[in-house]
């Protein structure tokens, strides 16, 4: 029995409650305290429980009440803490704290009640994050993941006077919802065959044998499609790129290192299914490689600072959900720990970036900001050569992992891959120089205001680039004489991991290919941009890139004016002349028959009197013996 | 005397005082009218008290069985005569204010 | 067919025809003499049916004190010629219509009522009129009736008092 398990959502659940409710009431420093406090607590707690797990194996399930019990189905309110659990544990209580410390200066001029509702959903979002990778079944995971879903919605829309950032979080909240479904069926479809949706009970070979190979593949696929609507996969991945709407910092946290992650965390947590499922396995790989390349070229023509981030952080995604694919899990969650540093790293220096520049986000209206900003240039360029998987940064060690897991599976995917990690390299820094190097290009007063940012924002930067830097030396392949930890450290969950088969000299080869590619990509575009950078309109191939490949267009046409047209034909003629012709009729049928029935209110006491009598006389008639009456009556007529 | 022979009377005089208060207009007649129809069902409680004595005192002529009924009608008549005299006061005041005693001014619960 | 009998019919006949006299003259004066006729006839039928005491009260209450207050207040408003307005005829035929339906549908009842048809009521006979057994019950078993009928006394009495007073 471990005390200190629930404690780790309690502490952000505390301050949800406390900034929520006395957000008016509070100062702004004290609300940044008790947001940025009740994270380190749970920070604190989570690395007490890791070290714990990392010395004695996972903690025991610890069951805090009965969620749902009727008749023998019984869903426990329980929490979980293994090896896994723990990894995203720390990764999302550390960044979030981070994030957290970032915010009090990034939101400083928000009024002080708008800026108690950003800390309050905040910490509501960590403690359903929490939850999801703590619950002890499919259950509480999908509570959490309801509830990062909520929060999303809310901080997209956080300045919800600006209607288009509206449309954007409901964008997001419709598309989560759409994958959400497929979870809730594949939850559903579980309970069903096996009766339990506790991750004990689940993935061992008793239950595993109640479900047959179709069950199992339409399970995956279900859940598969829940992953690809919060972890942003084709073709469920327009979404990312709008929910930048929202505050920076929020783009940091839930947008790149943790709620998106969440699909991952889910699939390597059901890794014993899915490596019974080839052809979820193979589904998950070939989308997860679409969607790299997909947004990796429409990354290479944005111009929003924010754009070409996001679509980066989709087009990584995509390379988690290949690794997954391919099997090897353990490069996916590595993956993800490096991917969650580097690209928050990214992300608070970009907010950095538009802090500075008084929320510009044109990266053509920018340039030369390194002599401004030494603190944010230097972090910024530390995460863009980490997430151009240049040795030995941390982006190379996990991406090349994923790599080498794809080259066994098929040399395809892994070409595939190789090319999208140039594209990455390339788009990276033509934002870097673009952005930091050659001359200012704003207005005047733009320039006089250009500024390094305080220090409650640069220090998570250091800290986070320092993560970016070292991160990888937990995952060191054995081709390079590490040990990797992680991989031994997860072995126990991740039990389906296949290890790829390759001699060190092949794997030398893979590492130089893509290094090299890479490298080449980063110099070209270093070279390009830093002199003259990209300024007008794109022309040709480019505006279709600029234009994300006329998808969200797509979608318009294919899905939403059809339902569109749909809703305004109920709206227009099912609603207006049936179902409110049927209710006024009603209500007119009414008012006309109150109309005639007030001429009967005359206020003359004679007709009351008349009225009575005559009820009387029908009182008796109705409720009198008839037959007697009639008889009589016939008798006198 | 058969007792719907008097069941019959009071009926009569019940339903004339009925009429005269649906098709008369003046407020003092259709007083004079609640005035016969009390005095119908006045007739009806004495006769009906005879009619629960009449076994009673074939029996013993010193029962008192059916008094009640004669009791009722005393406490009719005091009841009448207080409802008179307000009565009364009221459409003296009623006159004073509209100067008719037409029952169709008397129209407020319109309102 | 005895004197009870012939006493009985013309009484009857008496009370109906003043009854109806009352709403046949156009006269408010009228009115109120054939209903002091009603009164009497009335009376005469309590006397029948041996209730004394009842006939003295109805006689001095009735006739005697309501009756006069009534034309007393007639005389005093100076309404004793014909001016009531006439009445709509449609309202004065449904008045007569429901009445009249209300008449038959009673006597239809009283007529089909089984145990009401062996019943008869004393007359001549009897001594629970007396004003001596009356009295007896009256202050005995209905003490407080009694009583609360002043009260009832007094309050409409302030009442009328109250009305009647210019303000």
């Amino acid at each position: 029995m471990n005390n200190l398990v629930y404690l780790i959502p309690l502490f952000p659940l505390a301050g949800f409650l406390i900034n929520g409710l006395f957000r008016k009431s509070l100062n702004k420093p004290l609300i940044g305290i008790i947001g940025s406090g009740a994270i380190l607590a749970s920070f604190v707690v989570s690395l007490v429980l890791f070290f714990q797990v990392k010395s004695n194996g996972a903690l025991p399930v610890e069951a805090l009440f009965s969620f749902i019990n009727v008749h023998d189905f019984k869903i426990d309110f329980a929490f979980q803490v293994d090896q896994l659990s723990s990894i995203f544990l720390l990764i999302i209580t550390g960044i979030g704290f981070l994030i957290h410390v970032y915010s009090t200066s990034y939101m400083h001029d928000e009024p002080t009640e708008h800026f108690g509702r950003y800390f309050a959903y905040l910490n509501l979002f960590v403690f359903s994050m929490l939850l999801l990778v703590m619950g002890a079944n499919f259950v509480i995971m999908f509570i959490g993941w309801e509830g990062v879903g909520l929060c999303s919605y809310l901080l997209i829309g956080f300045w919800f006077k600006n209607n288009n950032y509206n449309y954007a979080a409901k964008k997001a909240f419709v598309m989560n919802r759409i994958g959400d479904l497929g979870f809730l069926l594949a939850v559903f479809w579980l309970l069903a065959k096996v009766g339990t949706v506790n991750y004990h009970d689940v993935f061992t070979a008793e239950s595993l044998a109640k479900l047959t190979p179709t069950d199992i593949t339409a399970i995956t696929l279900l859940l598969f499609v829940g992953a690809a609507g919060k972890s942003a996969q084709i073709p469920l991945y327009t979404w990312l790129p709008d929910a930048m709407a929202g505050p920076t910092p929020v783009s940091a946290l839930i947008h790149a290192a943790t709620m998106v992650t969440a699909g991952i965390y889910m699939i390597a947590r059901s890794n014993v299914l899915y490596s019974l499922a080839h052809v979820t396995q193979n589904v998950i790989a070939i989308i997860g490689i679409a969607t790299a390349l997909l947004a990796a070229t429409i990354a290479l023509k944005q111009n929003d600072i924010k754009k070409v981030l996001a679509y980066s952080t989709v087009s990584q995604l995509g390379y988690m959900f290949l690794g997954l694919g391919v099997g090897a899990y353990t490069g996916a969650v590595f993956h993800v720990m490096t991917h969650a540093f580097f690209k928050a790293l990214l992300f608070l220096g970009a907010g950095s970036v538009i802090h500075a520049a008084g929320g510009e986000q044109d990266i053509r209206k920018m340039g030369g900001l390194k002599k401004y900003m030494p603190y944010t240039h230097l972090t910024f360029l530390v995460g863009c050569i980490a997430i151009a998987g240049m040795p030995p940064f941390s982006g190379f060690f996990s991406k090349d992992e994923i790599l080498a897991a794809a080259y066994a599976r098929s040399p395809i995917l892994w070409g595939l891959g190789v090319l999208g990690a140039a594209m990455t390299a390339f788009y990276m820094f033509r934002l870097y120089a673009t952005t930091f190097l050659g001359s200012f290009r704003g207005t005047h007063d733009q320039e006089h205001h250009l500024h390094e940012s305080p220090a409650a924002m640069t220090i998570p930067l250091v800290v986070l680039a320092f993560l970016s830097v070292i991160g990888g030396a937990v995952g060191v392949p054995e081709a390079l004489h590490g040990h990797h930890e992680l991989h031994h450290f997860l072995s126990p969950v991740l039990t389906t991991e296949v290890a790829p088969e390759l001699g060190h000299s092949t794997e030398y080869g893979l590492m130089a290919v893509s290094v090299v590619l890479a490298l080449a990509a980063l110099l070209f575009a270093l070279n390009k941009f830093s002199k003259k950078p990209e300024l007008g309109e794109p022309t040709g191939f480019g505006k279709v890139l600029a234009n994300k490949w006329y998808i969200d267009e797509l979608y318009d046409a294919v899905i939403v004016n059809p339902l569109l047209k749909f809703a305004d034909f109920l709206k227009n003629v099912v609603e207006k002349s049936g179902i409110d012709g049927i209710v006024n009729g009603v209500g007119r049928f009414v008012q006309y028959l109150s109309r005639q029935l007030r001429l009967l209110q005359s206020g003359q006491v004679g007709n009351y009197i008349l009225f009575m009598v005559l009820s009387i006389v029908v009182l008796f008639l109705v409720f009198w013996n008839q037959a007697i009456i009639l008889q009589f009556l016939q008798k006198v007529f | 005397m058969p007792i719907q022979y008097y069941i019959a009377l009071s009926v009569c005089l019940f339903c004339i005082g009925i009429v005269g208060v649906l098709t008369r207009r003046n407020v003092i007649i259709i007083f004079m009218c609640i005035e016969l129809m009390l005095n119908s069902v006045n007739l009806l409680l004495v006769a009906f008290s005879k009619m629960y004595n009449a076994p009673a005192f074939a029996a013993n002529p010193a029962s008192t069985v059916g008094i009640d009924g004669q009791l009722f009608v005393f406490f009719i008549m005091v009841v009448a005569a207080a409802e008179v005299s307000v009565g009364l006061a009221i459409i003296v005041m009623m006159y004073r204010n509209t100067h008719s005693i037409d029952v169709n001014f008397l129209n407020r619960l319109k309102n | 067919m005895g004197v009870t009998s012939i006493l009985f019919w013309s009484l009857s006949a008496l009370a109906l025809i003043s009854a109806i006299m009352v709403l046949a003259t156009k006269n408010p004066v009228h009115s109120v003499l054939w209903l002091i006729v009603v009164f009497f006839a009335i009376s005469g039928h309590y006397i029948l049916l041996n209730a004394q005491f009842l006939a003295i009260v109805n006689l001095i209450v009735y006739a005697g004190a309501i009756m006069v207050l009534f034309l007393f207040v007639i005389m005093l408003m100076n309404l004793n010629t014909a001016t009531e307005p006439k009445k709509n005829l449609w309202m004065k035929l449904a008045g007569i219509i429901s009445g009249g339906s209300l008449f038959l549908i009673l006597i239809s009842v009283v007529r089909s009522s089984v145990d009401m048809s062996q019943k008869s009521a004393l007359v001549k006979d009897g001594n629970i009129g007396l004003i001596d057994t009356l009295g007896k019950v009256l202050f005995n078993e209905y003490t407080i009736p009694f009583e609360i009928s002043s009260i009832l006394f007094l309050s409409a009495m302030v009442g009328a008092v109250v009305i009647g007073k210019k303000n």
